[in-house]
């Protein structure tokens, strides 16, 4: 691997962190104006408003970014980035397209993926503490008992898939992906699904940042450039969560002429998983905070735990 | 967790004992260390300092945080010992689970911004001696048991020797008593948990009038703990 071609990758995994959140969160907005009988945007940029993001990061970058008197002040500043970093470097371990379209293939791929996605939660964390605010304080509360909910059916999710495959590797699952893994790793695939939602906190699993209860949580006092990057945290982890639900569930880059037309087979997975995820958000009111505890124990790790017996069952019959 | 990491490499590569033994005797010394071993010591520097940070700030929350750097700093290391695995483990359930459940404790209990004087234990000295007499134990252990053993850190082809292939079979093959008596440990753990947050909730539920829909939460939380 010589030096150009580490920097086209690096560079690759930079462009689709900084371009996809950005075109779901656009997504988003026309999206939802649409179930919801409005237009949305329409102005900025000229054609329906596709630069309206654009004029929201010019926005956030003005706005002045204060720091609570109260709060701790270094712990409060570093938070967003924490936040945000890991989806950056989860990127970095998902597979594309077939034959090394990947950025770095790594041994232990699920795990790095997840144990670096879990990182991210830290970032919420401290800003809920360290804001010196009691909304912020029950937005960390909430965001921390809901990570330590919905980690494990996740984690249970991914094991089925890879015992399923015999490997941990991202690109290994892809190389032995067949096509009737869809209907046998399906309750898996939705147990993985509202997990990651759950811990992406979006609707309807949003009561950690509830704006209309405790005032966006963690959120609350952040302003500016800093929020900004919650936010995009919140986007980019949207297109991490769909890409790796299409990487171990639905074939990742398979399908026709998959050789050539891999990566667009794997965006178009991607894709239409990010529509499902604004799509709920549109849908459903927001699960209290018992129903959403009630739902990952009672619920989720019972299936998430069937699902590894069938994996199991299947994989010692045949 | 260290002996763990070792002992499966020498283990595992018994069968290519003559190439070792010969690696062994061509290897430098510590004289001229390569790329990767000041890496390490750096790191392992870094670790030492947040973890004497972690316990000796006046900070309750800052402690926690501390600990995610020093968590964060042993997971380097393992990557740096060519064993994956380990160090996204040590990334998911430390960094990712018991530091959340520590900050999450500390937020519902009390979770003070500045200096929190009341937090300072009398038994500072004691609690000296013994992590001194621990880390002494276990730096004379490991170093005897280790003494000869070099790790190649160059091996680029085929699984590493840290790789979650070598890892697992290693630990389902020569560790797998071990492995299966500390699962049952756990287990007992979780059982114990619920049993003490069953009783205490059907007291709580007895004496007091609050609302049923409460006093099951701690059980849930204890559960989610040891997970």
């Amino acid at each position: 691997m010589d030096a150009l071609d580490v920097t086209v990758r690096i560079l690759a995994v930079l462009l689709a962190f900084l371009l996809l959140p950005l075109l779901v969160g656009q997504t988003e907005h026309k999206v939802m104006a649409h179930m919801q009988g409005r237009v949305g945007p329409m102005y900025a940029g000229g054609f329906h408003g596709w630069a309206q993001l654009v004029a929201d990061g010019v926005k956030f970058a003005q706005k002045e970014d204060v720091v609570p008197d109260g709060a701790d002040r270094r712990v409060f500043q570093l938070a967003p980035a924490l936040a945000l970093i890991p989806y950056l470097l989860v990127l970095v371990a998902i597979p594309v397209a077939p034959g090394g379209g990947v950025a770095q293939a790594l041994d232990a791929g699920i795990f790095f993926v997840l144990a670096v996605m879990g990182v991210g939660i830290l970032g919420s964390l401290m800003g809920g503490w360290a804001s010196a605010n009691k909304f912020s304080l029950l937005g960390g509360l909430r965001t921390a008992a809901q990570l330590l909910a919905y980690e494990l059916p996740m984690l249970l999710a991914a094991a089925s898939v890879a015992m399923a495959a015999g490997t941990l590797s991202l690109p290994g699952i892809l190389g032995v992906w067949e096509w009737w893994w869809l209907p046998w790793q399906l309750v898996g695939a939705v147990v993985f699904f509202v997990a990651g939602l759950a811990e992406l906190q979006r609707p309807p699993f949003d009561a950690p940042i509830a704006d209309s209860e405790i005032i966006f949580g963690a959120y609350t006092e952040y302003t500016g450039l800093r929020f900004a990057l919650f936010l995009l945290a919140e986007y980019a982890g949207i297109v991490v969560l769909s890409a790796l639900t299409a990487v171990l569930f639905l074939g990742g880059w398979h399908g026709p002429f998959a050789e050539g037309l891999g990566w667009l087979w794997m965006l178009l997975k991607t894709g239409v998983l990010a529509f499902g995820v604004i799509w709920l958000r549109v849908s459903y009111p927001r699960l209290r905070e018992d129903q959403i505890q009630r739902l990952a124990w009672t619920a989720l790790v019972p299936l998430a735990l069937f699902q590894i017996a069938l994996t199991g069952v299947v994989k010692v019959v045949m | 967790m260290s002996a763990l990491l070792v002992q499966p490499l020498v283990g595992g590569h018994t069968g290519a004992a003559p190439a070792h033994t010969g690696l062994a005797a061509g290897h430098p010394g510590f004289l001229s260390p390569s790329g990767v071993e000041i890496v390490f010591v750096l790191v392992g520097l870094v670790t030492l300092g947040a973890a004497l940070v972690t316990v000796t700030t006046r900070q309750l929350v800052h402690a926690a945080l501390w600990l995610v750097v020093a968590l964060g700093g042993i997971a380097v290391e393992y990557l740096l010992l060519t064993a994956e695995f380990i160090a996204w483990v040590q990334v998911l359930i430390y960094v990712g689970s018991v530091v959340v459940l520590i900050l999450f404790g500390l937020m519902l209990t009390r979770a003070p911004i500045g200096r929190s004087p009341d937090a300072d234990s009398g038994n500072r000295w004691i609690a000296l001696v013994v992590s001194l007499a621990a880390a002494a134990t276990l730096v004379t252990v490991v170093v005897d048991a280790f003494r000869a053993t070099w790790i190649d850190l160059e091996e680029r082809t085929g699984p590493g020797q840290g790789s979650s292939e070598v890892t697992g079979t290693a630990l389902f093959r020569h560790w797998v008593l071990p492995f299966e008596a500390l699962s049952v440990l756990l287990l007992a753990a979780l059982v114990g948990a619920i049993v003490l947050s069953k009783r205490n909730s059907d007291a709580g539920s007895g004496s007091g009038s609050r609302p049923g829909s409460t006093d099951s939460v701690p059980a849930r939380r204890n559960k989610a703990g040891e997970s």
